[in-house]
C-alpha cells in the first residue's frame, strides 16, 4: 500500500517514506513506536517537544493494581491488574514492588470495604483485608486511627525511564525518532493523509515526510492532531494537581478506601512521596498552561494529611499538574465517572479518512495494551500479519539478569559498588554498563539523586537529551531536595562542552531554573522558600545569571535534531512537572 | 551573665557590629548557630550595583535616590562614606586583604565569567577597576581534574568580553586523588583543606609546567580556607601572577573571611557563643532585658543593649509559613505581603516580593513588637525590610554599614 501523492511528492523536500509515522513521545506514543518496529515496520517517532513533555511526566508514577476502579470501571481495573503484572516483568528496572494499601479512615463507611474487594476479586485483583494494627505495621506512616485495610498489588513505576525504554527498544529495532519536531500538519491527499509537515523547533524550518499510515498517540494534544486532519475527537481535559514532599514518607502506596476522591493516593517514588490527585475540568485551550492553585495545595494537604499525619509538617518540594486525555462521552463536570478505557479510532472508519489512527484514553498502566491496539489496527490497515511481542520482550535496561549488569572500572570486581554506581543501576538497569562509569567520570554532578558526569554524558551522547529538562528526565537530576540548585550548574557547563554551545547551555539553565521555580511557586514557604531563596542567590547574585545579557547562541552543529529554541509556548519551560 | 551588648547572629553583619563595639571597650557576646550566608556568598563585596535593574555607576550618589524606608537611608546618606572607610577598617585589620572604595565599583569575574560590579574584592580574587581597563593580555585559566565547579568555557568567554585571551589547562595533583575516590569529594572547602604546605609546592610546581606566554594564572578560589598564607605561598613559588575565580558554594573566601573575623572579634575580647541560639526573650516594658539560649537553659544571658542579626529566610532569620512570614526568635513585626500568592513572581529573574520582607525597624534600627518599638534591641543586616539586597547587589553594603552605624548608636 503506497500512497501515490507521496510518491509524487518525493522530489519535492521529501526525502524518506515510512510505513508509520507516530506522533507524540509519551509513553503510548514510544510504546507504539516499540511495537510497530518490533513487528518489522519502518517507523518514525515524532515528538514537539521531549519524551514524556506531556501528561507522560505530570502523573503519579503509581503502578495501579487496578483496586482503584474495581468499583466503578471494572473494565479499566481488569487492564490495569494484566498489565501490572506485564511491567513486573518487562520493565522490572522502571517498576517499584511496593505493594499496596487501601485504608479506611473512621469517619469513611467501612461497609464499602466489602463492596471494594468483591469488585477486586471479580476483576482478578488480590484484595486481602488485613488488621489495622498489621497495616499500621507494614505502613508506620499511615494514619494510626484507621479503621480498616486491604492490601493490594500497587507499586511505583517511573514514567521517565519507561518512555526511555520504549523509545531505545524502538530505536534498536530501527525506529526513527524526531524529538522537538512538531508536527505542523498531516499531508492529505484523496481523503487519505499520506505523511506529515513537521517543523525543527531548533531551526524553525519545515519539511515533509511521507508515510502510509500516520497514528495520532498525542494524548490531550491528540484532539489538535485530529482538528489538522478535520476531523473532530472530542477530548475532556481534565486536570489533576499532585505535590512531592521531600522524602520517602511512605514505603508502600497508601490509598483511601472510598469513591475515587481527591488527595486520596500517597505513592512512594525514588527519593520522594507523591500526593495526588485533585480533578478538575478545564477548557482545552488551557492544556499547556497549568498552574497549581492555592486552592489545590491546601485541599492536596488537608487530605493527603489525614492518609499519612506526617506529610502536614513534611517539606514539600513542588507542586504539579497533568492532563488526563479522556475522551469526553458525558458532560460530567468533575470527569470522575468517566471510563479511563482505551479509545482507538481508525478515521477511515469513523470519518472516511484513510491512513490515520488515533488512540488515547485509558493511562499510563495501559500504554503498552494502547499500543498494542494501535499496531493491531496498524498492520491490520498494512496487511502485516506480525503478532505483538511487547508483552512478553523485556524492554532495554531489563533485558539481561541483574548479574551482568553491574560493572565497575572495566572489570568486575567483588566489590561494594558505590552509591552512584548504584543509583545508575537504578535508572538504567542492564544499560548501566553504557555508561562507562570510571574514576574519570564518576564526580557527582547532582548530589541528591547522585547524578555522575559520566551519566550526563551519557543521557547527551544516546538519549536525546540536549537541554537539561531532558537531562532531568533521563537522569533525575533536579528532582532532589534540592531542585537544581546546585547541580544545574554544573549540568549546564558540562552540556555546554557536550554540545559546543555553551550561550546555549547557559540559556537553557535560565530556562531549568524558572521551571523548577514553576513548581515551588505554589508551595513557596517553610524550607521551600529557602531553597529557593538560595537558588536566586546563587544564580542571580554569586554567578550573575541574567537571561537577558546572554549572547544569542551560534548554532552549534550538533548532528542530533533535538535542541530547541527559546520558545515562549513551550510547555518544558513554562510547566511544572516532577 | 551579664554583657553590654548581646549580638544574635554571627554572619558578616553580626561579627562586624561586635567587632565594632568590643573595640571601643564593651563587653559583647556573640550568640550564633554556625554557619552564616557568609560561607554562600562569592567573597566580594557590593554597596549598590542597580536600582529598579538599571546599573548604577556612583553608588554614594545613587543611595541618595533610594526610598526613606531603605536601610541605607535610616544610616543617612551623608554618613555612608565614613560609614564605608571603617566598614573596610574593621575588614583589614581583621586580616582580609581586601580593595575598592565606595566611589567607584571594582569588577570580579563570576563563575560563569560575567563581570560583576562590586565595592570591594579580597586581594587576590581575579577583579580589575574596568573590564574595559584591564591590563591582562592573556590569561591562563587551570582547573583541578575532577572539579566540576569551575568553568574555564564560560570564564575564556567572559575574558574575551574584555579582549583578554585565555587558553585553559587541567592540573591533576596527587593530594587531590583521595578526595576523588569519594563522587562527592571534590568541592571548594575539602579541596582548601588539602591545599596547604606541601601540596601548594606541588600545584607550584605543576604550575611552573605550564609552557604559556600568559601574564595571569586564574585558579578556582579553593586556597585558603582559614588565612591568605597558602595563596601568598604559592605565589612566592610561581612566576605569574595567581588570581582566583569565586566558584559555586561553599565559598573559601566567605569561609575564610567568617573565621577572620571571628578571631579578630575574640583576640579584643568578645565572647562567641558557637553552635547555639536565642529561644527566649524576656522584655520589661519594650525593653529587652534577657535572652535565654538553648545551650544554657534556664540561665539568662543579660545585655544593655541587642542587636539581632539572624539573615534572611536562608539563615532563618525569617521564616514563612503558609499564612504568614515571622521572625522566630522574638516574634518581632514584620513587613510582608498581605497575601500568600503576592509573596513571589512566577518568573524567577523577576524581583521577588519576599526578598524585600524584614522586620520593621525605626529610623535607628529599633525594632517593634506588637507595634511598641523595643528601645534597646536594634536589627542589622538582611534581616532588614525596606531592601532586595540581591537586585540591588546591595546586601554585603547593607550587612556592613547598618552594623557599624547600630553599634555607634550604641556607643553614643
Amino acid at each position: 500500500m503506497v500512497c501515490r501523492a507521496a510518491l509524487l511528492m518525493k522530489n519535492n523536500q521529501s526525502d524518506q517514506h515510512y510505513d508509520v509515522i507516530i506522533i507524540g513521545a509519551g509513553a503510548t506514543g514510544a510504546g507504539t513506536a516499540r511495537d510497530c518496529a518490533m513487528r518489522g515496520l519502518k517507523v518514525l517517532l515524532v515528538e514537539r517537544f521531549d519524551f514524556t513533555a506531556g501528561a507522560t511526566g505530570r502523573n503519579h508514577g503509581l503502578l495501579h493494581s487496578g483496586a482503584r476502579y474495581a468499583v466503578t470501571d471494572r473494565e479499566s481495573a481488569a487492564e490495569c491488574i494484566r498489565e501490572n503484572m506485564i511491567l513486573r516483568k518487562i520493565a522490572r528496572h522502571c517498576v517499584e514492588e511496593t505493594g499496596g494499601i487501601f485504608v479506611t479512615l473512621p469517619d469513611d463507611d467501612l461497609a464499602y470495604q466489602a463492596t471494594f474487594v468483591e469488585a477486586c476479586r471479580n476483576a482478578g485483583i488480590e484484595a486481602e483485608i488485613i488488621d489495622p494494627a498489621e497495616a499500621r505495621r507494614i505502613e508506620p506512616a499511615v494514619n494510626p486511627d484507621i479503621i480498616g485495610a486491604v492490601k493490594v498489588p500497587d507499586g511505583a513505576v517511573d514514567p521517565f525511564r519507561l518512555t526511555t525504554a520504549n523509545a531505545i527498544a524502538a530505536q534498536r529495532n530501527g525506529a526513527h525518532i524526531l524529538t522537538y519536531h512538531e508536527v505542523t500538519a498531516l499531508n492529505i491527499s484523496h481523503q487519505r493523509v499520506c505523511g506529515v509537515t513537521l517543523r525543527d523547533q531548533r531551526t524553525g524550518g519545515s519539511r515533509r515526510v511521507d508515510a502510509d499510515l500516520v497514528i495520532n498517540a498525542a494524548g490531550i494534544w491528540g484532539h489538535g492532531i485530529c482538528r489538522l486532519a478535520g476531523v473532530d475527537v472530542n477530548m475532556f481535559p481534565a486536570k489533576g494537581a499532585l505535590l512531592i514532599f521531600g522524602h520517602r514518607v511512605n514505603n508502600i502506596v497508601i490509598n483511601r478506601c472510598r469513591k475515587p476522591a481527591d488527595a486520596d493516593i500517597l505513592v512512594p517514588g525514588d527519593t520522594i512521596s507523591l500526593i495526588g490527585t485533585t480533578s478538575s475540568r478545564i477548557p482545552y485551550d488551557q492544556v499547556d498552561n497549568m498552574e497549581v492553585t492555592p486552592e489545590e495545595v491546601d485541599i492536596l494537604l488537608r487530605e493527603g494529611s489525614r492518609i499519612a499525619p506526617s506529610l502536614a509538617t513534611t517539606r514539600i518540594l513542588r507542586a504539579y499538574a497533568g492532563v488526563r486525555p479522556l475522551v469526553a462521552s458525558d458532560d460530567d463536570p468533575s470527569g470522575r465517572s468517566i471510563s479511563r478505557g482505551i479509545v482507538c479510532l481508525d478515521h477511515a472508519l469513523r470519518d472516511g479518512l484513510e491512513g490515520f489512527i488515533t488512540i488515547t484514553g485509558g493511562k499510563l498502566m495501559t500504554y503498552r495494551l494502547m499500543a498494542e491496539w494501535a499496531t493491531d489496527m496498524a498492520c491490520r490497515k498494512l496487511g502485516r500479519s506480525e503478532k505483538c511481542r511487547t508483552a512478553t520482550t523485556p524492554l532495554p535496561g531489563s533485558d539481561k539478569s541483574d548479574k551482568d549488569a553491574p560493572v565497575s572500572h572495566g572489570k568486575r570486581h567483588i566489590i561494594e559498588l558505590t552509591t552512584d554506581h548504584k543509583a545508575a543501576l537504578g535508572r538504567h538497569g542492564s544499560m548501566t554498563p553504557d555508561i562507562g562509569l570510571d574514576t574519570n567520570n564518576d564526580a557527582l554532578v547532582c548530589e541528591c539523586e547522585e547524578v555522575s558526569v559520566g551519566e550526563i554524558r551519557y543521557a547527551v551522547r544516546k538519549l536525546h537529551a540536549n537541554n537539561l529538562v531532558n537531562l532531568r528526565r533521563r537522569t533525575r537530576l533536579g528532582m532532589g531536595t534540592c531542585q537544581g540548585c546546585l547541580c544545574a550548574s554544573r549540568a549546564a557547563a558540562i552540556l555546554g562542552d557536550e554540545l559546543n554551545d555553551r550561550p546555549h547551555a547557559l540559556r537553557d539553565l535560565c530556562n531549568f531554573l524558572n521551571e523548577r521555580w514553576k513548581g515551588m511557586f505554589p508551595v513557596a514557604w517553610g524550607q521551600t522558600l529557602v531553597e529557593a531563596q538560595f537558588s536566586s542567590w546563587l544564580y542571580k547574585g554569586v554567578c550573575g545569571l541574567d537571561p537577558q545579557l546572554i549572547p544569542s547562541g551560534q548554532g552549534h552543529t550538533t548532528e542530533t535534531p533535538t535542541h530547541p529554541v527559546a520558545n515562549p509556548g513551550n510547555p518544558d519551560r513554562k510547566n511544572s512537572e516532577q | 551573665m551579664k554583657y553590654d551588648s548581646i549580638i544574635i547572629g554571627g554572619g558578616l553583619s553580626g561579627l562586624t557590629a561586635g567587632i565594632r563595639l568590643v573595640s571601643a571597650g564593651k563587653k559583647v557576646a556573640i550568640i550564633t548557630s554556625g554557619q552564616s550566608a557568609l560561607h554562600f556568598s562569592s567573597g566580594s563585596m557590593s554597596l549598590l550595583n542597580r536600582i529598579d535593574g538599571r546599573q548604577v555607576c556612583d553608588p554614594l550618589q545613587a543611595i541618595a535616590t533610594l526610598p526613606p524606608s531603605h536601610p541605607y537611608q535610616k544610616i543617612g546618606v551623608g554618613n555612608i562614606h565614613d560609614f564605608a572607610a571603617e566598614a573596610t577598617m574593621i575588614l583589614r585589620r581583621a586580616g582580609l586583604d581586601v580593595e575598592g572604595s565606595p566611589e567607584a565599583h571594582r569588577y570580579c569575574l563570576t563563575p560563569f565569567g560575567v563581570w560583576q560590579p562590586a565595592w570591594l574584592t579580597v586581594k587576590d580574587i581575579a577583579s580589575c577597576s574596568h573590564p574595559s581597563r584591564c591590563t591582562w593580555r592573556k590569561a591562563a585559566i587551570v582547573n583541578f581534574k575532577g572539579y566540576l565547579d569551575f568553568h574555564p568555557g564560560y570564564l575564556a568567554d567572559g575574558l574575551a568580553t574584555a579582549g583578554i585571551a585565555s587558553e585553559s589547562y587541567e592540573i591533576e595533583l596527587p593530594q587531590l586523588a583521595a578526595l576523588r575516590k569519594s563522587c562527592s569529594g571534590m568541592r571548594a572547602a575539602s579541596m582548601a583543606r588539602i591545599l596547604e604546605g606541601k601540596a601548594v609546592s606541588d600545584l607550584a610546581q605543576a604550575i611552573r609546567k605550564i609552557k604559556s606566554d600568559a601574564d595571569v594564572l586564574l585558579l578556582p578560589a579553593v586556597v585558603g580556607l582559614r588565612s591568605d598564607a597558602p595563596a601568598n605561598l604559592l605565589a612566592s613559588l610561581v612566576d605569574i601572577t595567581v588570581r582566583y575565580v569565586p566558584v559555586i558554594p561553599m565559598s573559601v573566601t566567605g569561609v575564610r573571611a567568617e573565621f577572620l573575623m571571628r578571631r579578630r572579634f575574640e583576640s579584643l575580647g568578645g565572647a562567641y557563643f558557637l553552635g547555639d541560639s536565642v529561644n527566649k526573650g524576656n522584655f520589661e516594658n519594650n525593653r529587652l532585658i534577657s535572652v535565654n539560649t538553648v545551650n544554657l537553659g534556664e540561665t539568662p544571658l543579660r545585655a544593655d543593649e541587642f542587636l539581632i542579626a539572624t539573615g534572611s529566610f536562608f539563615s532563618q532569620g525569617l521564616v514563612a509559613k503558609p499564612d504568614a512570614v515571622i521572625e522566630p526568635v522574638f516574634g518581632l513585626d514584620v513587613v510582608q505581603s498581605e497575601k500568600r500568592t503576592s509573596r513571589c513572581d512566577i518568573d524567577f529573574f523577576a524581583p521577588q516580593p519576599y526578598m524585600r520582607f524584614g522586620v520593621v525597624t525605626d529610623s535607628r534600627f529599633r525594632v517593634s513588637r506588637n507595634g511598641s518599638v523595643v528601645t534597646n534591641l536594634r536589627a542589622v543586616g538582611s534581616i532588614l525590610s525596606g531592601a532586595d539586597s540581591l537586585n540591588e547587589g546591595s546586601g554585603a553594603g547593607i550587612a556592613l554599614l547598618t552594623a557599624v552605624a547600630a553599634a555607634r548608636q550604641i556607643l553614643q
